[in-house]
């Protein structure tokens, strides 16, 4: 309950400045052209297709992989493909965004594809460990009553999989936010587009119109999700959650 | 009828689990597997079911090679309960019960009439349960449960490994007793894994006793215990193996109907002279219906007046088909010589005292040696 208040209230605080900014008079007699409603909306709707994108991207590869590297045939590759997805992520994102531009040129392309190897480890590794970490008593049990393999996939593992799995596609998608903001330099748009001009000009307030919708965004992205999780998730396992909690209080 | 024919079990790093396990499980028959961990009890078990493959041997299930069928239809014609963590915590007790039924394509209607009748065959109210999860249940709840998701498409045969295991004692003993209650209705071919040799006794129509990964004895839980078959045997039973007989007998088995009481309305002059003919100074108190009230001892009794102005009040009872150890153990804790043996209207039907116990031992024993 804290920390909703907390991020209502930060929330407030970065919409009402981008309301403030935006409204502003005095920009007009500046030397660069400010940003206006319209061109903060564009930046916004653009900032969300590339956040959108890569994020379908990253579930489309992240989930399946993880599932699949949890699997006996394929368990010898999950260390290799989960480290492969860390070194995507402990690479500074300016530079993931940066070599990409160089392999595959200026445009919208090499930004999602910068975008989906940062977002990806989260996804990845939260479904694997969201699998791997299942009480093996419960899928024997269903392989005792006579689930296939599939069956127990589609009715055990995944629904008791997702909370996990959520998170990893929240945090992602948090991630994905924030750097998306660096995709203007590839030839990408999105409301970086605002704070890099900002930057250029040296006007702090442009920045902080560009970078604090995307930060309320982020935070509106995060809240959404956090919601379609607990939505998805069975109330018996939340049930278990809230005990494990009472047993740490 | 499930029949094991040399069986053996060998993993690929050499390590024997079974070796040439052979026995035979009529219709209807409640089998134990007993031993100590590491037996080879669950892997025997585990291969009926084929979740565990068989190095060598056969395994015959109503003389149908286990093998030849598929082995998803196998086990759905298996009912298999664990341990309660096998119950599937993000789906509601109904939905775990409906689980077979419902792989079995079950109309809806026809899984949810099986959950309810389930339900009520393991005393847990239906219309209170259905919609509850598993973490929402205590211990035995949930191992209720699971016994009803075991029995959910009515398998003809069912491998229990270990279902009252983590479980308080008490609440143990209501379940077991409950569970020889619900199989003298359903009568299941049973394959029941256990490590505690009261629980075999008390359950086994047959036990089979392994070690390391061999079958030392198949046999009634009597012969076990009265004659067993070599030195580890005679050790697993105990040097308590009388005490341990007293698992085999009920209480209807030794008690006479008709015992001696007090009405709790008669005057104290007339419970003092029925002591004196019994030969007992303490007597069982009733109301008018029969329900049992408490004892009255000849020293609680004052000159005049009825017997409820001297009665000591009580609740602890046992039932007919309580086993005598159970008894016994009721009697120590309270420190009583005598228990009232009620039925399930708190009518007495019976008293039971500690000579009849030892009398009713030293017949078994006698009995069983000379067999």
């Amino acid at each position: 309950m804290k920390r909703y208040i907390v991020l209502a209230s930060l929330l407030a605080v970065l919409l009402g400045v981008t309301i403030w900014i935006t409204n502003m008079e005095w920009i007009k007699e500046g030397v660069y052209k400010p940003f206006t409603w319209s061109d903060l909306l564009s930046c916004t709707r653009s900032h969300l297709e590339m956040v959108a994108t890569a994020e379908l991207i990253v579930i489309a590869i992240g989930v399946p992989l993880g599932v699949l590297v949890t699997r006996a045939r394929f368990r010898k590759l999950g260390t290799p493909i989960i480290g492969g997805a860390s070194i995507g992520q402990s690479i500074p994102s300016l530079a993931v965004i940066a070599i990409m531009a160089s392999i595959l040129g200026f445009g919208f392309q090499s930004a999602i594809v910068a975008l989906v190897i940062y977002g990806l480890l989260p996804v990845l590794r939260n479904s694997y460990a969201g699998i791997n970490n299942i009480d093996p008593s419960i899928v024997e049990a269903a392989k005792g009553m006579g689930m296939t393999g599939g069956q127990i996939a589609r009715k055990m593992e995944l629904p008791l999989a997702l909370p996990v799995i959520m998170t990893g596609i929240r945090i992602s998608t948090v991630i994905t936010v924030g750097t998306a903001e660096l995709a203007v330099l590839v030839g990408g748009a999105g409301l970086g587009r605002i704070t890099l001009a900002g930057v250029y000009s040296m006007q702090p307030l442009t920045i902080l119109q560009g970078a604090a919708p995307t930060a309320a965004l982020a935070i509106i992205l995060g809240f959404l999700l956090e919601r379609l999780e607990k939505a998805l998730t069975s109330p018996g396992l939340k049930i278990e959650a809230e005990m494990a909690q009472e047993v740490k209080m | 009828m499930i029949t094991l024919e040399n069986v053996t079990k060998i993993y690929p790093d050499g390590t024997e689990a079974v070796k040439d396990v052979s026995f035979k499980v009529s219709q209807g028959e409640l089998c134990i597997l007993l031993g100590t961990s590491g037996c080879g009890k669950t892997t025997t078990m585990k291969m009926i079911n084929r979740l565990i493959p068989v190095t060598g041997g056969k395994i015959y299930i109503d003389g149908v090679e286990h093998t030849e069928a598929n082995e998803n239809e196998l086990r759905r014609n298996i009912g298999y309960a664990i341990q309660d963590i096998g119950l599937f915590p993000h789906m509601t007790v109904e939905q775990n019960i409906e689980t077979v039924p419902s792989l079995q394509g079950w109309s809806e209607a026809r899984q949810r009439e099986r959950a309810e009748e389930l339900l009520q065959l393991v005393g847990l109210d239906s219309t209170e349960f259905m919609d509850k999860y598993p973490n929402e249940c205590s211990g035995g709840q949930r191992q209720r449960v699971g016994v009803a998701r075991a029995l959910g498409a009515n398998p003809p045969i069912l491998l229990m490994d270990e279902p009252f295991g983590a479980i308080d004692p008490i609440t143990r003993v209501t379940l077991q007793d409950e569970f020889l209650r619900i199989q003298q209705e359903i009568k299941k071919t049973i394959i029941f894994v256990t490590h505690d040799i009261y629980e075999a006794i008390k359950m086994g129509d047959k036990i089979a006793l392994m070690n390391s990964g061999c079958l030392v004895q198949y046999d009634t839980p009597a012969s076990l215990l009265y004659r067993p078959k070599n030195k580890f045997v005679q050790d697993f039973v105990g040097d308590d193996r009388a005490l341990k007989g007293l698992q085999l007998i009920r209480v209807e088995e030794v008690i006479t109907d008709d015992a001696p009481r007090a009405k709790s309305d008669e005057k104290v002059e007339v419970a003092q002279e029925r002591m004196r003919q019994e030969g007992t100074d303490q007597l069982p108190v009733v109301n008018n219906e029969g329900k049992f009230l408490g004892w009255v001892g000849q020293a609680d009794l004052g000159a005049e007046g009825i017997v409820e102005d001297s009665m000591q009040p009580s609740t602890v009872t046992a039932r007919k088909n309580t086993v005598l150890n159970e008894v016994l153990s009721v009697m120590f804790s309270n420190g009583f010589k005598n228990l009232p043996i009620v039925d399930k209207h708190n009518i007495l039907r019976g008293v039971i005292s500690f000579d009849t116990i030892q009398r009713a031992l030293s017949e078994a024993a006698q009995e069983k040696q000379s067999e």
